[in-house]
């Protein structure tokens, strides 16, 4: 049965299963299904204030959140993440705070990268979470690099690079998966296959029927994982990193997702999706999925559920209202950290 | 102090940083068991071990790119392009990645990589083992650009490219990395960057270069003596940052500038020298500024003699700038 063809709308959990698969379920999902609440609210609301002129751009994560929050779950605070362009909700459940993210999608003055970026391109040092440039794979090989440093300092942690399945034709895809093999690093190769590239599908990206398989011709397993399924996004990664903590070197994911919005806030997908496109993502979209299984175990009860849409609802509204009344970057900051401030000789300019 | 080529040299620096340095790392093709492909890091491997002294796989983006994974955890990495002429794999990398991460991250990722690479012609390289592309890179904001001409420098200059906080491109002319001896200091020898060094002082013209330009120039200098031309050469070192105050202050006295660089003309290093003096030296030129360069046309092989400016080429445009009014 094809992805599109197959008709999952419950999660195929029962909380026996649960408890031997993951024993703090309870606690964990009910945590994480918060953070998916969250990361579909923010959407919603950013694409609206996008609409409205009130930020510059937005890439939306919407169908993609089990993603992140089930490999935030599972990860360690001693590991690094090198993200791709949708995995902001995995920065906040590191812990970054939101309020300093909603400082970063208005390009405020107290945006710590001094609003440089394009909004939903973050830095969170306090979350070793790597800033990201919107180029795109050259975050593989750069993943790889810092696993060695790892490896060499003899660190029990983990490099994470995400990428999306555009990115596995880019030429630092393959660099990277190929020096991992070689040095037998502590790298999970996250990659998000939303089986779009703006406009091209999946199909157009590679021949192979599984963009995990690329991970044999470098030396090492790879898995596809159905990435609209948080336990399992959540096991998997739990497993794949246990086995690279271990030293037994570097592991490929892909996440299967649809991309439910537009590729961000400048494209129109009508042009080149068609059909029952968007029928097929809402059969498994993460959130209600979610929803569902912790309604039916009996973790989440309808006042529940609404509290924390509510809830979700009021932090993004705070964090909106507080980050818009900071006004723009201090012009002079246009200046600083071209290079290191220590005093280097004469410079020119 | 000891006698030493300049490619000896740069093997001293990465030995120093090496034995003083438990962060530095060397990453790059055949730098390991080989020693690289000029000798560059002969023996280095051998005494600090292939987990430091790294040979990679061939690809120019992962070695740039790793090399900043490695800067970003907090390592020291000195990578290795085995000839600037292939370095463009990994220009995305470098423009895209290790010159704005610093600036992009707010100064939470500093991306401290250092990346040497050996340039120029005069080896018979042709297109592909010859080229200056310096101007890419001191065109691209965040860099760097240090390029030594004698074995003192090489050491110094690299030795402060490896401790500094910001990636450094540093070029190595390969035309003179053994004809070229001279004294080195031991141990930890750093030069400054930013500070242009006067080579040989004169009054009538000043010449500016850089790299394997350097003793062409003198050279050049030392004929037009016996003319009565006195030509300041002015050695660079360092094209980012450059030392601005020196360039000009030269030129204030002399009134006379030529620059010599061996990449192509058109937009090249010069290009900024010259719009520099229109700028800020105007009224005390009594001459227009020349320049003496490669070629607008790739790189040559059985005409590169054609190509290369040299003493004579340098030793012309000086003379004519001398008598021009």
């Amino acid at each position: 049965m094809s992805v599109g063809e197959r008709s999952l709308r419950a999660l195929p959990y029962e909380a026996p299963r649960l408890d031997r698969l993951w024993p703090s379920w309870r606690e964990q999902l009910l945590e994480g299904y918060r953070w998916m609440v969250l990361g579909r609210v923010l959407d919603e609301r950013m694409l609206g204030l996008q609409r409205q002129g009130r930020v510059g751009f937005y890439g939306p994560a919407t169908g993609q959140e089990a993603v992140s929050v089930g490999v935030a779950l599972a990860l360690a605070a001693e590991d690094w993440v090198f993200p791709g362009l949708r995995e902001q909700l995995l920065l906040l459940v590191r812990g970054h705070p939101l309020t300093t993210y909603m400082d970063h999608l208005f390009a405020n003055d107290r945006d710590p990268a001094r609003g440089r970026q394009m909004p939903c391109h973050p830095t969170g040092r306090d979350a070793r979470y790597v800033s990201m440039s919107s180029v795109i794979g050259t975050q593989v090989t750069q993943a790889v690099g810092l696993a060695y440093g790892l490896k060499l300092r003899k660190e029990r942690a983990v490099s994470l690079a995400f990428f999306g399945d555009g990115a596995t034709s880019a030429n630092d895809f393959h660099a990277g998966m190929n020096f991992a093999g070689v040095f037998s690093l502590p790298v999970l190769f996250c990659c998000t296959n939303n089986q779009w590239a703006i406009s091209v599908p999946v199909e157009r990206q590679s021949r192979v029927e599984e963009l995990a398989h690329k991970a044999g011709a470098y030396g090492f397993a790879g898995h596809r994982v159905d990435g609209t399924d948080l336990v399992a996004v959540f096991t998997s990664a739990r497993e794949a990193l246990g086995r690279i903590r271990d030293g037994h070197g570097p592991e490929m994911l892909e996440f299967l997702v649809y991309r439910m919005t537009p590729h961000s806030s400048s494209d129109d997908p009508s042009r080149y999706q068609q059909g029952d496109w968007m029928a097929r993502a809402r059969e498994v979209d993460p959130v209600p999925r979610v929803s569902e299984l912790l309604s039916r175990t009996g973790v989440l009860t309808p006042e529940l559920e609404a509290r924390l849409r509510a809830d979700a609802e009021a932090l993004v509204k705070a964090a909106i209202v507080e980050a818009e009344a900071v006004p723009a970057p201090d012009p002079a900051s246009l200046f600083t950290d071209v290079f290191a401030p220590a005093p280097l000789g004469p410079r020119s300019g | 102090m000891t006698d030493l080529t300049l490619v000896q040299a740069v093997n001293r620096a990465l030995h120093e940083a090496l034995s003083t340095d438990p962060d530095v790392l060397i990453l790059g093709e055949d730098v390991g068991v080989n020693g690289g492909v000029f000798r560059a890091t002969e023996g280095l491997q051998k005494e600090f071990g292939s987990e430091r002294v790294i040979d990679t796989p061939l690809s120019e983006t992962g070695i740039v790119g790793a090399a900043v994974g490695m800067a970003l955890y907090g390592l020291k990495p000195v990578a290795e392009i085995q000839f600037l002429d292939f370095i463009y794999p990994a220009f995305d990398q470098i423009v895209s990645e290790v010159a704005k991460f610093r600036y992009r991250s707010g100064g939470q990722y500093p991306c401290h990589v250092v990346i040497r690479t050996p340039y120029g012609g005069g080896i018979k390289g042709g297109l592909y083992h010859s080229q200056s592309s310096e101007a890419y890179f001191a065109h691209t904001a965040g860099l760097k650009v240090i390029v030594p001409s004698n074995p003192a420098d090489a050491k110094g200059l690299l030795l402060t490219a490896i401790h500094d906080e910001d990636p450094v491109l540093f070029l190595e002319p390969k035309r003179i990395y053994r004809s070229v001896t001279g004294e080195v200091p031991d141990g930890d020898h750093r030069v400054p960057f930013g500070q242009a060094a006067t080579v040989r002082e004169g009054s009538d013209v000043s010449v500016f270069a850089y790299g394997a330009m350097l003793p062409q120039a003198v050279q050049a200098a030392e004929a037009l003596s016996s003319e009565g031309v006195q030509a300041e050469v002015i050695d660079l070192r360092s094209l980012v940052p450059l030392d601005e105050k020196a360039v000009l202050a030269s030129v204030e006295k002399t009134g006379r500038a030529v620059i010599v660089h061996e990449a192509p003309r058109f937009c090249g290093y010069g290009a900024e020298l010259a719009a520099l003096l229109a700028e800020k030296a105007l009224y005390s030129l009594k001459a227009p500024v020349a320049r003496v360069t490669g070629f607008d046309t790739p790189f040559p092989y059985a005409l590169e003699h054609v190509y290369l400016p040299n003493a004579e080429r340098i030793a012309h445009a000086v003379r004519t700038t001398a008598r021009a009014s």
